[in-house]
């Protein structure tokens, strides 16, 4: 099981109001958790990936294990702890603006 | 006594301004979608319970949300609040926040490129729907006007988008953007001919269809852009701000040119200026009264460098004579240090007799006159930054 955390506007969208759970199949990767919450909540389509390249949105980070993984790889394996549910993967919407 | 509902989209969220008949008292409800830039709300004028719209950030894109009841649930097409949110097949629903450019062997159009900033040349790539225009007959289709400009219809009430791909051959590599983006802001529908669509682009110009959207040409002849391009005959690439039309006098069209207010008689084909003794003829809004088809309004703004209106003083411009010979509506305005722009989707009439007219500042304003602009009142004034307004009369 797999622990994620929404920033306020995609729990909003995704009628959600806390974490949340999923289950992945397979390497736990930031894309097979992307598939994972795209599959359960389709209205988050396209929000923190482009709907075609499926690359991050340029204002959207993953921060876990106190870690920024928006520049890794996305079918890198994410951190043990994460893969295992003991930390969150963390969507983040990023600081921008003045 | 029949009732108005004002939309109204903001830098932080959308708000329902309703009143009946009277247009004295106004309800504000929201902020809807609190946050989210609200770039256009727009009902269906075949069923008026049937809202669309556009919400989007520059963190988390594009969404497009629904309303079937006025304005009291909204939800994204396709994910029904309560429903499944996959196929039986386990195939997600929602796609409607998916605008992908048609470059399919059906439509044989390639992606190309358009022009950048700085001369070079660079894909299309979606940002933002500009302005959602319903179907004058149908209301589950809806056409979006969107960043990079396309032309996109829904025909399952934004369920799903189809690029209406003919648009961008009609020189789409010489569009480039305005300051704003390259936006497809206006559509246009013609009550008499569904054939006929005409479409406005910053940068590029106006261009209409006369089979459904399939094929389009450049109807701009008669603008000039002196300062923008240096041929005065350049078909493409002019800094179209807003057009309008009258129901019936589809033919007859006006336009708020990045300068230059312009007139056209013949649906497009040529343009002459009107822009007679307006204070500056650089603007953003233009919209024709609901009864009199001559009868035009525009808010000068200072330049394209000062987007604020001149002299500290917010005016609304009305022609009754189809342009040329302009008055200063300013009864009930502010007449002194105001420095508010109007946007070129802020501005709206309503057909009731005497005719409504509605715009929205970027400071947070939005002003109503129940008698065709000669009275304003300040319906609310504390709104984040306008973006759009629309208005409905209901039975």
């Amino acid at each position: 099981m797999i622990w994620v955390v929404l920033p306020a506007h995609l729990r909003t969208l995704a009628r959600v109001t806390g974490e949340v759970i999923l289950e992945v199949e397979g390497p736990v990767t930031q894309n097979s958790i992307l598939d994972a919450l795209e599959t359960r909540y389709p209205m988050l389509r396209g929000t923190v990936r482009d709907h075609v390249t499926l690359k991050r949105r340029a204002f959207v980070r993953f921060f876990a294990c106190e870690q920024d993984l928006s520049h890794e790889s996305p079918d890198a394996l994410v951190p043990d702890p994460v893969a295992s549910g003991a930390e969150p993967f963390l969507i983040v919407g990023a600081m921008a603006g003045g | 006594m029949s009732k108005i509902r004002l939309l109204a989209g903001t830098k932080k969220g959308a708000f329902i301004l309703t009143s009946d008949g009277t247009r004295k008292k106004w309800d504000v409800s929201g902020p809807l979608f609190g946050g989210w830039e609200m770039y256009h709300l727009k009902g269906s004028p075949a069923d008026p319970n049937r809202l669309y719209a556009s919400q989007t950030s520059s963190w988390f894109g594009q969404i497009i949300q629904r309303s079937d009841d006025g304005g009291k649930t909204w939800h994204q097409p396709g994910t029904l609040p309560g429903e499944p949110t996959t196929m039986p097949d386990g195939t997600p629903k929602g796609e409607s926040n998916k605008f992908v450019y048609d470059t399919s062997a059906a439509s044989g159009q390639p992606l190309t490129t358009h022009q950048w900033y700085d001369g070079t040349q660079r894909p299309w790539e979606f940002k933002r729907v500009w302005h959602l225009e319903p179907s004058l007959s149908d209301p589950d289709t809806v056409y979006a006007g969107v960043e990079d400009a396309a032309l996109f219809r829904s025909t399952d009430g934004g369920q799903t988008w189809q690029e209406l791909a003919g648009l961008r051959s009609a020189k789409g590599h010489l569009w480039q953007p305005g300051a704003g983006g390259m936006c497809l802001h206006t559509i246009m529908l013609d009550n008499n001919n569904p054939q006929r669509l005409f479409i406005a682009i910053s940068a590029a110009g106006v261009f209409r269809s006369d089979d459904a959207g399939k094929t389009w040409r450049p109807v701009n002849r008669g603008l000039k852009s002196q300062y923008e391009l240096p041929d005065p005959d350049a078909e493409v690439g002019h800094c179209v701000h807003r057009i309008a039309m009258h129901p019936t006098r589809p033919n007859l069209l006006f336009m708020q040119k990045h300068w230059d207010v312009m007139r056209s008689d013949d649906a497009g084909e040529s343009w002459h200026e009107v822009s007679g003794n307006l204070p500056t003829d650089f603007g953003f809004p233009i919209h024709v009264h609901a009864h009199e088809p001559e009868t035009v309004y525009v808010v000068p703004i200072k330049s394209d460098s000062e987007h604020y209106v001149p002299e500290g003083k917010l005016r609304v411009y009305r022609s009754r004579t189809g342009g040329n010979e302009w008055e200063a509506l300013t009864n009930g305005l502010p007449q002194r240090d105001c420095y508010v722009n109007i946007l070129r989707d802020a501005m709206a009439v309503d057909s009731l007799d005497p005719c409504g007219i509605y715009f929205g500042t970027t400071g947070g304003q939005v002003y109503g006159s129940a008698d065709a602009g000669d009275h304003w009142v300040p319906i609310v004034r504390d709104l984040p930054a306008v973006l759009s307004v629309e208005v409905q009369v209901l039975p």
